[in-house]
């Protein structure tokens, strides 16, 4: 038999009339090609993985549970039966943690990814329709601007009461209004570019130019308010349960965590620098892994 | 019921520009394109030329005026019966880098107006016509899944080319099409255009302020003066013996390789455009030319026709 050539077949001319037509880049070209440039939001994608699989399978990496109280250790510093220390309630910094995360990652993520898809798409129609569209989101935006997010949050909290599903609701609602505006000044200028005048005169259908030359134009821009607003909305999610009004103890959350912890901040530091750290890293891990998701997906970069 | 395939009648185009002022772009321009012609555009940059082309194919919506297409109004059409015919009308833009989307394939940028006007079926088969449309404008089909700025300016231009001819158009509006070009490159696009016509079977539009290019391209002239046509008629002819002022003193300033034949300097025009915001009474070209006299300044030149020449003006020249 004979062997394979090692190199790739790249030199081949295709004609019209060709049997086999060429293909694009697959999904998975398009990951090889994030892996080789940018070690950096490989890193990140595993810190992320691994954040996410710790939230998974916490029941079984720790023989405590979030709720278990032991006074007679309150505040013990980090030693072989507690990794992380303890809280001052005697529980398991460590399973507090890994409980906490499964909280914490949903409300970093989820309310991001519904505030930037919602404000996104109210961007663009608002800016492609412009007129009474416009002003009307415009103004229901401003609307949203005008109340400083905290008291808004508050307020939206107050009124539905706690849980999970309320804090995902009223951190979206907090966050769309930026990512509209942001977007829809994107929008103005792209719809002014030769590219969309071009597809104008040809006939393009309305939803067909949002969908196909300004949306995928904007996603730079989505991606970066994406990852912004990710630390935003952990941190907000803490302040309103430490205001009572997100998640109660003995349930965790690592914005919970570093607020009760504050109060012990000399005498048991970690109560607080462990949760800190947490959010740090993975906030930094979601802003490397957008940055590279940024540069992989923008054609001025690739293959040069 | 004249003969032309695509006539603008008396068409106006005015901006607001702020408080109670309008920008005069085009005034009361007439229009005939035949079929199958290069009708060549010509005239100072902010002189309307690219308002009138965009108007003559629906692009841009005319204060007043009409647009004939084979004897149909086209600006009377509702939406829904001009897309029955949109079909017919492209443009070509003149800065390659800004008319191709840059987060589009070349194959997905050639299958827009394929996509469009629902020309194949299937995946497959518009993948086939768009390698063809790329080898009839000279891009190897192995690019197929690159994106524009992998390209060239000569070869974005290309694709610019063949996503403009894809949808099968009788009519295309060129606008500078090469100003933004090398030399180099220019002379093939050019041909490549001149090629694609005769094949085609198309009708050009040509908008240049390069006078090299549109005598080497066209087969008529039209010559704009602040947002109206002074002269229109065969290229060589108006190369030869140009009736209109203002065309005399274009032709005489374009640059000589050969320095004993270059012109004058006091042979030039001096001064600047007036403001389309206020145009002159009379004439529009009176405050620069030699030849005025008090009636320039006063009515507005009727159009003297003899044989294929037009010219708005009160002297002519070579006549």
């Amino acid at each position: 038999m004979i062997k394979k050539r090692a190199f790739p077949e790249k030199e081949k001319v295709f004609r019209p009339g060709d049997e086999q037509l060429p293909e694009p880049d697959g999904f998975r070209t398009v990951l090889r090609r994030l892996a080789g440039e940018n070690k950096l939001a490989v890193v990140s994608a595993a810190v992320i993985l691994l954040f996410v699989l710790a939230a998974v399978l916490a029941p079984v990496l720790t023989p405590y549970t979030e709720k278990d109280m032991d006074l007679r250790h309150r505040l013990s510093p980090p030693s072989p039966e507690h990794l992380f220390g303890t809280d001052e309630g005697g529980r398991d910094i460590l399973t507090r943690m890994l409980f906490g995360s499964r909280v914490s990652l949903l409300i970093g993520v989820v309310p991001s990814l519904v505030s930037m898809l919602l404000g996104a798409a109210l961007g663009i129609v608002s800016g492609y329709a412009g007129g009474k569209t416009d002003a009307v989101i415009m103004r229901l935006a401003d609307l949203m601007l005008a109340f400083p997010s905290m008291l808004l949050a508050m307020v939206i909290m107050y009124t539905l009461g706690g849980g999970l599903m309320n804090i995902f609701l009223t951190l979206s609602l907090v966050n769309w209004a930026g990512v509209a505006r942001v977007v829809r000044s994107e929008t103005l200028r792209i719809i002014k570019t030769e590219y969309v005048e071009a597809a104008r005169i040809t006939g393009v259908a309305g939803i067909r130019i949002m969908l196909c030359h300004v949306l995928p134009n904007c996603i730079p821009t989505m991606l970066v308010l994406f990852t912004l607003n990710i630390p935003a909305s952990i941190l907000t999610e803490s302040s309103l349960s430490f205001l009572g009004l997100g998640i109660q103890p003995p349930d965790a959350s690592w914005g919970l965590m570093v607020n009760t912890g504050r109060q012990f901040l000399y005498s048991a530091p970690w109560l607080s620098l462990i949760p800190s750290a947490a959010i740090m890293a993975i906030v930094l891990a979601f802003n490397f892994l957008g940055d590279g998701l940024a540069d992989v997906l923008d054609p001025y970069r690739k293959n040069q | 019921m004249s003969g032309f395939l695509l006539e603008g009648k008396d068409l106006t185009k005015e901006f607001p520009a702020g408080g109670n002022k309008t920008v005069h772009a085009v005034s009361n321009v007439s229009l005939g394109l035949n079929e199958g012609e290069t009708l060549g555009l010509v005239g100072e940059s902010g002189c309307g030329k690219s308002t009138l082309g965009r108007m003559m194919i629906r692009a841009l919506k005319p204060t007043s005026g009409e647009v004939f297409f084979r004897g149909r109004s086209l600006t009377a059409m509702s939406d829904r019966e001009f897309a029955a015919v949109r079909r017919r009308f492209q443009m070509i833009f003149q800065d390659p880098y800004a008319s191709l989307n840059p987060r589009m394939t070349v194959r997905s940028l050639i299958a827009e107006p394929l996509e469009t006007h629902r020309i194949c079926s299937g995946k497959k088969e518009t993948t086939e016509k768009v390698l063809e449309l790329m080898d009839a404008v000279g891009v190897p089909g192995d690019f197929l899944y690159r994106y524009p700025h992998q390209f060239s300016g000569g070869q974005r231009q290309r694709i610019g080319i063949a996503r403009a001819i894809a949808q099968s158009p009788e009519v295309i509006v060129c606008d500078e099409p090469v100003s933004a070009l090398d030399v180099s490159v220019r002379n093939q696009i050019l041909n490549l255009l001149s090629d694609l016509r005769k094949t085609r079977g198309l009708t050009y539009l040509f908008i240049s302020h390069d006078l090299s290019v549109v005598r080497h391209i066209s087969d008529r002239v039209c010559v704009m003066f602040l947002g109206k046509i002074c002269e229109s008629g065969p290229t060589e002819e108006i190369w030869s013996s140009p009736a209109h002022p203002y065309t005399s003193f274009l032709l005489r300033a374009v640059p000589k390789a050969d320095p004993k034949r270059r012109t004058d300097a006091s042979a030039l025009l001096t001064g600047e455009i007036p403001s389309p915001i206020d145009p002159p009474a009379g004439c529009r070209f009176h405050t620069r030319c030699p030849y005025a006299g008090k009636i320039c300044a006063q009515e507005e030149p009727p159009l003297r026709t003899w044989g294929e020449r037009t010219v708005a003006c009160h002297f002519p020249l070579n006549r």
